[in-house]
């Protein structure tokens, strides 16, 4: 099956790019040398846990204020009504905030996963969703390895929720709006190499204070929220099946054998069709 | 059309069409049939059921949830509904590709049969997209979302609705007495033919690919690289289980439409198609268990999950292929349907772990459907029913077709 598999994907491979849907598989491609793409850079031993950002964020996007508060122990989760949570962890080190909320990824599976381009990898960086062509299937749901979209299933016209990193804002070359709220200046944003720079220079600088991993700089093939966190992100519920190449990586292999299936297997059945056309009659005493 | 006196239907004598089409829409035969009876009420309720859908948003009548946002509308009506229409392309590849014509009585059946399980099950779609009216999207061009098998699959799920429209429509023209309408149709059959297997190939195995992404949530019994090759190979007896089971029914509901001729031709039809699903099945199971072997889940069968998958595995894969063969040798009937009734159930178990049961299956709270959703499923098959009855009482589906058809090839 192994070598089946091999020239089944390599006469995909040099079929498929050359066609047109290979080639605008790139929608979700990597990061490009050109425009940078922004992200926002969350150091959890700076968090205190005020939940300013949350309520800020529910501000800007007409959501209800978040009425729970963040105990230690106690799981909250983003929903349709909550686009990003502060969580209180007890760890090896004694209580850590952890904010959760969209990964921004660089190669978004929810993204490639869309079948009309709703969830949107910006150039900028930030992925959107929108919501004039959005039609709901929820697939982006499906495939998002961090379970971020949310689906309004009370509703007769249902939005997708998730984080949008403040895109409006990012245009007007504002910092989103969680950034500003922080009193304790946990979330930093800039673009992503900056905020990587920073980041290593933090735990250059003070590695005691910090575990040596970025969270983002590899997960999932990258992504432009970063963290920062004093103990192994383990303890504060990552899920640690989440692979660090890109997840619209794994259907690919599918979607470039499209095109040639589409040339030859036609073809093929041509073939047969010719061939057999003569046996009709013998065939029909045959069983 | 505008004027009434004018008719394409010679062999109605000069009635008009719409006269022909007033009494064509009329039921019949009885109307307290058993089955009109169950389905009936099901059917209202159902409708009743997708109003307040409409009306109160999914989540009033399903139970779907954050962690698991495709339930039984995707993994039964979709996923699995699908496989089983898979008997048209299979069947079509078998007569018109290796000109099989032993089983030509059977090909127009089948190809309705898809045909209709399409026109439902992406039907079903619509009631689960939690934005409808967005449905043209994909389709009009403003928004291709081409790196999503979701895309490819919506696209291939209409073109072959109309491959399978082409080939069924030559029936259509017998009914209508549309001669030369039945002239051209006919002649592109083997184009829509050759198109459709073309595109259930893809479609049939992009079903699997759809999950490809899921790779963290779904049970690694269930998810491997392969899915979309597995599903492909398992759409082949699915489909003619379907068919053996479908022709069950249809021959004891229908069987004064069906010509002494064809009647005996049942057993030589099932026998060789016991053959063939035995021979797919064989390959199916070899497939899972390299799949299998390569994933290194050893550990995972001694687990609760292990159980059911060797539960799918052995009671559904292997029993029913051994059933095949050894029912293919002794040329057992009864033994066959009993084979495709375990194989179906073996699909629907197939489908629903993947999309379903070992979808997320850590989760604390896991989905089960809400009894709604199950009517909502049972109103779309049996409608699904009625229109395949419908059609068959009027075109020649199981019928010859009327000579002058049968003498223009
Ligand atoms: S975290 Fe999920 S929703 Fe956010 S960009 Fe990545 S795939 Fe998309
Ligand atoms: S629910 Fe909307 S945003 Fe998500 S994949 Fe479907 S169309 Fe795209």
């Amino acid at each position: 099956m192994n070598i089946n598999r091999r020239i089944f994907f390599k006469t995909a491979g040099v079929i498929g790019v050359s066609l047109a849907v290979g080639s605008t598989l790139g929608a979700a491609s990597p990061e490009s040398g050109e425009i940078e793409f922004r992200g926002i850079l969350y150091d959890s031993s700076r968090c205190v846990g005020c939940q300013e950002c949350e309520k800020a964020c529910a501000a800007a996007h007409e959501l209800p204020e978040p009425q729970d508060e963040v105990k230690a122990g106690v799981l909250r989760k983003t929903s349709e009504t909550q686009r990003c949570v502060v969580n209180n962890y007890n760890t090896s080190k004694g209580e850590v905030f952890i904010r959760k909320q969209c990964m921004h990824c660089n190669e978004p599976a929810c993204a490639a996963a869309c079948l009309t381009q709703a969830m949107y990898k910006t150039k900028e960086g930030p992925v959107i969703w929108r919501e004039e062509k959005c039609m709901g299937c929820r697939y982006c749901m499906v495939s998002c390895p961090f379970d971020v979209p949310k689906f309004e299933y009370h509703s007769a016209n249902p939005k997708i929720q998730k984080c949008d990193m403040c895109y409006e804002r990012i245009l007007k070359g504002d910092k989103p709006t969680c950034v500003n709220a922080c009193p304790g200046e946990a979330l930093v944003s800039g673009t992503r190499r900056e905020l990587i720079a920073e980041a290593r220079k933090r735990i250059a600088e003070t590695p005691k204070a910090y575990t040596d991993q970025i969270y983002g700089e590899s997960t999932a093939g990258g992504t432009g929220y970063l963290y920062l966190s004093p103990v192994p992100f383990n303890e504060l519920g990552f899920n640690p099946k989440i692979q660090n190449s890109s997840y619209p990586e794994l259907s690919k292999g599918f979607l470039y054998s499209v095109p040639s299936v589409f040339v030859l297997l036609p073809t093929l059945l041509l073939g047969i069709h010719e061939a057999t056309k003569n046996n009709q009659s013998k065939n029909e005493e045959n069983d | 059309m505008t004027s009434p006196s004018y008719s394409i239907v010679k062999d109605n004598d000069g009635r008009s069409i719409w006269s022909f089409f007033r009494s064509e829409l009329r039921p019949k035969g009885k109307w307290l049939t058993p089955f009109n009876i169950v389905s009936i009420p099901i059917m209202l309720l159902g409708l009743g059921i997708i109003i307040i859908r409409f009306a109160n948003g999914i989540g009033s009548v399903t139970n779907l949830t954050q962690e698991t946002p495709w339930g039984l509308w995707i993994g039964f009506d979709v996923v699995t509904g699908v496989a089983f229409a898979g008997g048209a392309y299979v069947l079509t590849f078998m007569v018109y590709i290796l000109k099989m014509n032993k089983y030509h009585s059977i090909v127009r059946i089948t190809v309705l049969n898809g045909c209709l399980a399409y026109v439902f099950y992406a039907g079903a779609l619509l009631l689960d997209l939690g934005r409808p009216w967005n449905v043209i999207n994909p389709i009009i061009g403003n928004s291709f979302g081409t790196s999503s098998v979701l895309f490819l699959v919506a696209w291939h799920f209409m073109l072959y609705m109309m491959a399978e429209l082409i080939e069924f429509s030559p029936a259509i023209a017998e009914w209508l007495g549309a001669r030369r309408a039945h002239k051209i149709l006919s002649g592109i059959t083997i184009a829509a033919v050759i198109f459709g297997i073309t595109l259930s190939t893809l479609h049939q195995s992009g079903l699997g690919a759809l999950y490809l992404m899921a790779k963290d949530k779904i049970h690694p019994l269930w998810y491997s690289e392969f899915i979309p090759i597995l599903f492909l190979v398992s759409s082949i007896f699915a489909g003619l289980s379907m068919v053996i089971f479908e022709g069950t029914i249809s021959r004891k509901v229908f069987s004064h439409q069906i010509s002494k001729k064809n009647h005996h031709a049942e057993k030589g039809i099932l026998h060789g198609l016991s053959k063939i699903c035995a021979g797919a099945m064989f390959a199916y199971f070899f497939l899972q268990l390299l799949v299998f072997i390569h994933g290194k889940h050893w550990d995972l069968l001694n687990t609760p999950m292990g159980y059911w998958y060797l539960f799918e595995m052995i009671g559904f894969v292997l029993l029913p292929m051994m059933l095949f063969y050894y029912s293919y040798r002794t040329n057992n009937i009864t033994l066959i349907r009993v084979a495709a009734i375990l194989t179906m159930l073996g699909i629907i178990l197939n489908r629903l772990n993947v999309s379903v049961i070992g979808f997320n299956w850590d989760t604390p709270v896991h989905y089960i459907p809400s009894w709604m959703e199950i009517v909502v499923t049972l109103a779309v098959i049996f409608t699904e029913i009625w229109v395949f009855r419908w059609v068959i009482n009027r075109m020649p589906v199981l019928r010859e077709s009327p000579s002058w058809a049968r003498n223009e090839n």
